[in-house]
């Protein structure tokens, strides 16, 4: 604590601390008040002196929501929202089911074997995301090694059964591509904190469980599971969050009734050249994303904190 | 104990394996066949006629793809460059500033970036550009406006590599060099830089990835004649299957690779080299 007190430690610390932080409040915070500020404006009218008058000498704000009545009013966004919601829910529970006994099974392995298999983990992070989207195009597309097995296996009766695709055969842009997809790109994001997590558990509590009688299912469930909480949540937000803005697999997987939310604002901006209604749908998507955020930070601190 | 047969040891193990081994075909596998039908004769994906380089050939004539690529190592690197710079201030903030104003604050929009959608992130600085372009005339969107898109992404996940690696070091060895008078400057180049460059390494070819490969941000802070790869690459793969593509994606994953395998054997051998230096050092003491 002495040493805090030496002016020279203080002056850098100001400046350590005071960059990055200034650079966040200009390049993150900022941007997004901007964003909020343009989505009660209208097209064209996107300056102070249109939302704020001058009456008996206060400063009135007149904030135009026709944006947000337009959102409330036409379905297709709330259509929009909810497919994102969903199709970012169903991600997020394939890649758990198919991540959890993954990195379980990497934790208890080999001991030697660990870090390659974790570096085989990681190397699709190295690999283009959206290459990793495009692969599955010509994996899915008519004629697609993949493809050809599916229907081959008349496994495609059972996912028109189940209405994730329209018709037999068509494996492409259907609800079914879409997930597969978003299930292959954000699975690393999920297997990581997982398996981060498990590799640390403390193997004598396995055994304290079965001296006391557990099976070993009872025992995974009633003792690995609990103790891997932080992991699961942290994966899974990382899995759910970015999933439900996700625009590049839509775009290229996803079909006409596949649409996500990260798409119309795409459009709005792009095609229809209308920056306020494109800010006014990413207000709403920050708000339906702030509290698995929120949760997100909140582990993420507490597992800083535990690491020390 | 009679659950313990049916789950507990030869079984389980065989299951472990073959789910790990699955897991990974899952992940391998479309990259392999994505690498594969580049040599494919045929425009189709679903037809293999015969091998060929003959789009790697196009490859070489694209100027489309070359200009885009030049531009995208550009950016990458100051974007690299600039996230290990800024995320290693904001790990040290993190780590070793446990007291300031407004913490809680400054962990949560450090943290964000990572998990908030590109989208969002792309339409808000974009926003941001024309209302500053309007008032000063300046920045046209371009290299520079890509650049501090791909910068904001990538001093998360900078400072996110950078901390992990700064909380495993042991804090007796930066107050023995202040007890022993170096300046905090000195402390920081002598004793914390050394000790931090494998994760410094680590984070700028993370982010130097990630610039490489982004299409939203890009897109939406792109102007006329900043047309980065992943945007050439996004706009064919959206018309449908184009093989010049998959040629394309083979060169950046064997680039990628021979990059990711010449840092990862500099990492291991620094470490070794490490060991040995402890090890040598104690058995002085001795």
């Amino acid at each position: 604590m002495a040493l805090l007190k030496k002016p020279g430690w203080w002056r850098g610390r100001s400046v350590v601390i005071g960059i990055p932080y200034f650079w966040l409040l200009l390049f993150f915070l900022a941007p997004f008040l901007i964003v909020a500020n343009y989505s009660v404006s209208e097209m064209g009218a996107i300056r102070v002196e249109d939302i704020t008058s001058i009456a008996d000498g206060a400063v009135k704000l007149t904030l135009k929501y026709s944006n947000y009545v337009n959102l409330t009013a036409d379905s297709l966004y709330w259509h929009a929202y909810l497919a994102s919601l969903k199709y970012a829910a169903v991600t997020t529970i394939f890649c758990l089911l198919i991540g959890y006994p993954f990195a379980y099974f990497m934790a208890r392995s080999r001991q030697s074997l660990q870090p390659t298999l974790l570096m085989l983990v990681m190397l699709p992070f190295w690999t283009s995301f959206l290459l990793r989207v495009y692969a599955w195009k010509g994996l899915l597309d008519e004629g697609g090694w993949v493809a050809n097995i599916i229907t081959g296996t008349h496994l495609d009766q059972v996912l028109l059964a189940l209405g994730v695709i329209e018709a037999p055969g068509q494996l492409m842009h259907t609800t079914f591509s879409l997930v597969v997809g978003m299930t292959y790109t954000y699975l690393p994001f999920m297997i990581l904190p997982l398996y981060a997590n498990l590799s640390k558990m403390d193997l004598r509590l396995l055994e304290a469980a079965s001296d006391l009688g557990a099976t070993p299912w009872v025992a995974f469930w009633r003792v690995t599971v609990p103790l891997s909480k932080a992991g699961i949540i942290a994966g899974s937000m990382l899995v759910f969050i970015p999933c439900v803005g996700e625009y590049v697999t839509p775009e290229l997987l996803g079909g006409p009734t596949t649409l996500m939310i990260g798409r119309v604002i795409w459009d709005e901006n792009f095609s229809n050249n209308d920056p306020p209604m494109a800010s006014a749908v990413a207000v709403i998507l920050v708000l339906l994303i702030v509290v698995p955020l929120a949760i997100f930070n909140k582990y993420q601190v507490e597992a800083q904190e535990a690491r020390k | 104990m009679k659950n313990r047969a049916l789950f507990g040891t030869n079984f389980a193990k065989a299951f472990g394996k073959a789910w790990l081994v699955g897991g990974f075909l899952f992940l391998y596998l479309p990259m392999i066949t994505l690498m594969i039908f580049s040599f494919n004769h045929s425009r189709l994906a679903s037809h293999w006629g015969g091998f060929s380089l003959e789009w790697y050939r196009k490859l070489a004539d694209d100027s489309e793809i070359i200009n885009g690529l030049w531009l995208s190592l550009k950016i990458a690197v100051a974007s690299a460059t600039g996230s290990v710079i800024l995320g290693t201030m904001a790990a040290f903030t993190l780590v070793k500033y446990r007291r300031f104003k407004g913490r809680t604050f400054f962990t949560g929009m450090v943290n964000a970036p990572l998990v908030m959608p590109e989208v969002i992130q792309g339409l808000s600085l974009l926003l941001m550009m024309v209302a500053i372009q309007r008032v000063i005339g300046f920045p046209e969107r371009g290299f520079f406006t890509i650049w501090l898109g791909h910068l904001m992404i990538g001093m998360s996940y900078a400072a996110v590599v950078v901390q992990a690696r700064l909380q495993d070091l042991n804090p007796q060895l930066e107050e023995a060099a202040m007890d022993l008078g170096a300046r905090p400057w000195q402390v920081f180049t002598l004793v914390t830089f050394p000790m931090i460059t494998q994760s410094l390494v680590s984070a700028w070819l993370l982010t130097f990835s990630l610039s490489l490969d982004d299409v939203v941000a890009s897109a939406f802070l792109s102007g006329p004649g900043a047309t980065t790869m992943p945007l050439v690459i996004f706009s064919r793969a959206r018309l449908g299957l184009d093989p010049s593509v998959n040629a394309v994606a083979t060169v950046m994953i064997v680039i990628v690779a021979i990059c990711v395998a010449l840092a990862s054997i500099w990492v291991a051998r620094a470490e070794r080299r490490r060991a040995a230096e402890i090890s040598a050092a104690q058995r002085d003491d001795s």
